[in-house]
């Protein structure tokens, strides 16, 4: 599996890092980073709804 | 359960029908919407849509094709009514026709509260924002540079005023109350909005009650309720929206600003709601009853209503409460305003991470010894921890505590 994230959709709403923090984290800066591009099958489901509850969709999953 | 049908295709409903065809549901699968398009997004309408020259097809909700969830799908088809008899439970539509369905999920959202109390109000020009139809014709309608009058300070007026500006028109708002939002956010922080506007040029008027709008076939001015008048090319009415219930009027449902379900979205047996229209006791607030009118929330409650139509058995073992905390994002000018929770103006409120003077800042809300909300400015990172600390029932010292040991 691996995250990809569309930064020119990103507006920084947070709302993927409070759901799966392993992945995706929000700093002072305002901009989102992604802590592990390819994360293990068991995060899958957190990082399903992630992608699901982005206001701008901006999350896919490839794979 | 061998058919479902979901009314309203809006998110909610969109994020209910994938949610059952990601569970496996392989029956007879309707969607019903009263709008003639497909599932879009609503919040960039009071946003880059306003403002100009921007691609439509970013509206779509859905990057999979649709015919992925195999839909029978009625878009332009308004539902009528509900026949609740578990024998031949159905949706009625306009023109007579009947959805048989073993499961019913209602989704059909709300509808912008208008003025048609008011003289004048039927002068062209005179606007709500709710759908994708509103937006285009109040795009249109700013091309030609209006002098612009939003009638109510909450989030839609608040974001069609900062569009507005954006495009450089005259703005004015008309707030009827003493602060913007004065009633969720309390006085000090409706200041705080209020200051965010006039530092961008908008004529705010406070305590400014509309007595009616006048002109000679389209609007020329809005008359206050003390008197003065305020010259306007163009009227964005944003004083909220109704659940549209009116369709389940006698359905035997119980509606009180919305339909009234149960902590785990059911309405009646084998009717459950989500969105807009679903009004339910959230078990994390002490069961206090909650209608939420936000994006997140119809995201989430319609997975939620979803899964409990397919998960809870004829024992209803399954059924699990909907606990969520509430969120909600709004955009102006260059500020993202974020709230987590449920608060009032009453509660106790403390200023952490930044001031308001920047408008970069994080307001919590205590009561009772908890952490019931937040309210940040520009501070998503922060929002996110405190919703965290929400729905952990953090107490208030805790998150005090948090903040100070992160500045």
């Amino acid at each position: 599996m691996k995250v990809v994230v569309d930064f020119d959709k990103c507006e920084s709403n947070a709302v993927c890092m409070g759901i799966a923090p392993e992945v995706f984290e929000v700093r002072d800066d305002d901009f989102l980073y992604i802590l592990q591009e390819e994360p293990d099958e068991s995060l899958r489901p957190k990082v399903e709804e992630a992608a699901r509850m982005c206001p701008k969709l901006a999350i896919t999953i490839e794979g | 359960m061998e058919s479902i049908a979901v009314v309203g295709a809006s998110l909610a409903g969109l994020r209910a029908v994938e949610t059952l065809r990601r569970e496996g549901f392989d029956g007879r699968l309707t969607l019903i919407g009263a709008e003639n398009h497909l599932p879009y997004d609503r919040p960039p309408l009071s946003k880059v849509m306003l403002a100009g020259g921007w691609d439509e097809s970013n509206l779509s909700l859905r990057t999979n094709p649709y015919d992925d969830l195999d839909l029978d799908l009625r878009l332009g088809t308004r539902a009528s009514g509900l026949d609740l008899d578990p024998a031949r439970r159905a949706v009625l539509l306009d023109g007579g026709d009947r959805v048989q369905a073993d499961g019913i999920l209602l989704a059909t959202g709300s509808q912008a509260r208008t003025m048609d109390g008011l003289p004048g109000h039927e002068l062209d020009g005179v606007c709500t924002l709710r759908t994708v139809d509103d937006a285009r014709d109040i795009a249109a309608r700013l091309d030609a540079s209006p002098r612009v009058v939003v009638v109510g300070a909450g989030f839609i007026g608040s974001e069609v005023a900062a569009t507005c500006r954006g495009r450089g028109l005259d703005v004015t708002v008309l707030e009827a109350l003493p602060q913007p939002m004065v009633r969720g956010l309390g006085p000090m922080l409706g200041a705080v909005c209020a200051q965010l506007h006039r530092d961008h040029g908008v004529d705010l008027h406070l305590g400014a009650g509309v007595e009616g709008f006048e002109g000679d076939g389209r609007v020329e001015r809005v008359r206050l309720v003390d008197g003065r008048t305020i010259d306007a090319d163009l009227v964005v009415v944003g004083i909220g929206v109704v659940p549209a219930t009116d369709w389940l009027e006698g359905s035997g449902l119980t509606l009180d600003n919305g339909v009234v379900c149960d902590a785990t979205l059911r309405a009646a047996p084998g009717v459950v709601a989500a969105g807009d229209v679903c009004r339910w006791p959230n078990p994390l607030f002490d069961g206090e009853l909650m209608r939420l009118e936000h994006w997140t929330n119809a995201a989430e409650q319609g997975v939620a209503a979803a899964l409990r139509l397919v998960r809870a058995g004829p024992d209803e073992a399954g059924a699990e409460p909907f606990a969520p905390v509430p969120f909600v994002w709004s955009d102006q000018y260059d500020v993202k305003i974020q709230s987590a929770g449920r608060f009032t103006g009453e509660d106790e409120v403390a200023i952490v991470h930044g001031t308001t003077e920047e408008y970069r800042f994080v307001a919590l809300f205590g009561r009772a010894g908890r952490l019931i909300g937040a309210l940040a400015f520009s501070r998503p990172r922060n929002l996110m921890q405190y919703r965290r600390m929400i729905f952990e029932r953090a107490s208030f010292a805790a998150a005090l505590e948090h903040a100070h040991a992160a500045s």
